[in-house]
């Protein structure tokens, strides 16, 4: 955009070589762009280093810790995650011995990011689909209270939810940690609800005349189009339980239901307080993170695009 | 086809179908949000270990929370935490805005820079953990290497809040960035085009121009990105526990620790009021400046 802003501007840039700069706006260019690599290497590197490490045999890393690539390479680190090797080849290798089976987890991340996704996007948009559509009494009413809800910070609930989720004898379960958010959040409903709005109400209503019924219009009409906003509410919200901790961390104890966020937790208190497995532990994040980093690199347009004022949690 | 008879008037009202439509999302907010908020306040006047029902004693809690040098240290931790936090997140995202404003818009460069907030805190707390770890975190590498003393950035009280600052700016500047960029699109390329004929360069472009039209943005993300660094837990969990001592006890951490350490939700609850309480201050102002500025881009 800069570039073809001025025309002159980019003409000279090219015939400029030769001649002395006119004013220092090519070094402010130059030192912008520098800045700009910077922060993509900081960005980028932590994961690359996560990746250089889980790669690594771990009882290497002491001697070749600054070695750029990985120092032995081994999938050492990934056995020890996935549970493939027994308990004293994993204290030979500097791992913790204790069995670990990332597999289990990872299908735990995905049963309670599905089922949190799934419900809260289906049932917001139900309700979304009320409060924008319906004719009802109270809708303004009941519309302000869930945008009162708004103003409630998560962490507020999560005590009183623990002691609920007890109550109900869920504790320890996926269905625990996914209830509180499988039925609705006040974001998703208002960010719908804004969608639905916006929808032309002159196909709602020559199918409404046609006699289709506000369900069937609804199943039929307003969710096929806003198919967009859907999918991207929906990798919204399933990026968010993916990386949830607090919660997750609070209502499972064992291996029944314990999330990869969770469980990386766990690994890491295991591990051997003098001399780390490093390697094994970068291995474990990476297989925590690598999803939602495949993710984002399937849906990289529409999640970077749909950060703006309406994105805003 | 148009077998429509005098065009039947629909009864002005849904309420029926409306209540089925919103029934799992109402539930949803009456058990999990509206009544654990009630319940929260009202456990905060109580004394409850979750065996036992929770027993009245007034404002006990909120008399020991005043008087508890631990929770005012916490507190103090955490507004310290938020403070560098914050003010470093929002000078770089800023930078990182404006330079993307002004350098290239392409996709690829924002996907880059959102990439650290797509893994979860705590897959960001392990990899610094590493990165920065007193032997053999290559962080420490590059120090020696500039000819510095090696620093235990997760264990020494002095670094450790910053260091966590440090790790969470890495995961969110991103989305921050995103954030301020999008409010940068709000403004007219013309304004830009008008500045570089009167011959104004970047810098006073930036400073007569960018700035004073971003304000309101400006003030609108930097409220939201306080009211979640209040919140900060997940990093401190992972990478300190509180320690070394109290220096890295923040708030959210102490009330998790009174709660599922010492099984005192009453005294949690209470300091969750208060925290309660400073947010909701923080996040009103954000309501009323969302909708002061009505640039809603939906």
């Amino acid at each position: 955009m800069a570039t073809t802003a001025v025309a002159t501007g980019a003409v000279r840039d090219i015939s400029d070589t030769s001649g002395p700069p006119r004013r220092p706006f090519h070094i402010g260019r130059l030192l912008a762009w520098i800045f700009m690599i910077l922060v993509i290497l900081a960005s980028l590197f932590p994961f690359y280093w996560m990746l250089r490490t889980a790669l690594s045999s771990n009882n290497a890393l002491y001697a070749g810790s600054d070695s750029l690539l990985p120092v032995d390479p081994s999938l050492g680190g990934f056995q020890r995650v996935f549970g493939l090797q027994t308990g004293q080849e994993a204290l030979d290798a500097g791992g913790a011995g204790q069995p670990i089976d990332f597999w289990h987890y990872l299908a735990n991340s995905v049963i309670v990011a599905t089922l949190i996704t799934a419900g809260q996007v289906f049932f917001s948009a139900m309700a979304a689909y009320a409060f924008a559509r319906l004719r009802w009494k109270h809708r303004e009413k009941v519309f302000g209270f869930f945008l009162a809800g708004l103003m409630i910070p998560a962490i507020f609930t999560l005590l009183p939810n623990f002691v609920l989720i007890k109550e109900l004898g869920l504790v320890d379960t996926l269905l625990g940690i996914s209830l509180p958010t499988m039925l609705m959040t006040p974001f998703a409903v208002f960010f719908l609800r804004q969608f639905f709005l916006g929808i032309s109400r002159e196909v709602e209503e020559a199918a409404l005349v046609e006699g289709a019924s506000k369900v069937r219009v609804f199943f039929r009409l307003i969710l096929p189009m806003s198919s967009a906003p859907i999918a991207t509410l929906a990798i919204l919200t399933y990026i968010t339980s993916w990386n949830e901790y607090f919660w997750p961390l609070m209502v499972s104890y064992t291996d029944r239901s314990r999330v990869l966020t969770v469980a990386l937790g766990v690994f890491k208190s295991q591990t051997p307080q003098t001399g780390p497995d490093w390697a094994g532990l970068m291995a474990a994040t990476l297989v925590a993170a690598l999803p939602m980093l495949i993710l984002f690199f399937v849906f990289a347009k529409r999640i970077v695009n749909s950060i703006g004022f309406s994105g805003i949690k | 086809m148009a077998t429509v008879t005098p065009v039947r008037k629909r009864p002005p009202d849904d309420t029926k179908l409306a209540l089925l439509f919103i029934a799992p999302a109402l539930i949803g907010f009456v058990v999990f949000m509206l009544w654990p908020t009630l319940r929260g306040i009202w456990l905060s006047f109580t004394r409850f270990n979750l065996l036992t029902a929770p027993e009245w004693i007034g404002f006990d809690n909120y008399v020991r929370m005043v008087q508890d040098p631990v929770f005012w240290n916490a507190l103090k931790v955490t507004v310290y935490y938020v403070v560098v936090n914050i003010a470093l997140q929002t000078a770089l995202a800023l930078a990182i805005a404006v330079m993307m404003q002004r350098l290239t818009k392409r996709t690829w460069l924002r996907g880059i820079v959102l990439t650290p907030y797509l893994v979860s805190n705590v897959v960001a707390a392990m990899i610094f953990l590493w990165i920065l770890d007193y032997q053999l975190g290559i962080g420490n590498k590059v120090i020696e290497l500039i000819g510095l003393d090696r620093v235990a950035f997760l264990a020494d009280s002095a670094w450790v809040i910053p260091t966590i600052a440090v790790i969470n700016v890495w995961r969110h500047v991103g989305y921050t960035a995103l954030l301020i960029f999008a409010g940068l699109q709000t403004i007219p390329e013309s304004m830009y085009e008008a500045g570089r004929v009167d011959g104004a360069s970047e810098l006073t472009m930036f400073r007569r121009i960018t700035l004073p039209l971003l304000r309101p943005i400006l003030a609108l993300v930097l409220i939201i990105t306080v009211v979640g660094s209040f919140q900060v837990f997940d990093t401190v969990a992972i990478t300190t526990r509180g320690g070394p001592v109290d220096s890295s006890r923040v708030l959210q951490y102490y009330i998790y620790d009174m709660a599922f350490g010492r099984f005192q939700f009453g005294y949690a609850s209470a300091m969750s009021v208060g925290l309660l309480a400073v947010l909701v201050v923080i996040t009103f102002l954000q309501y009323r400046l969302t909708r002061a500025s009505s640039s809603d881009l939906a």
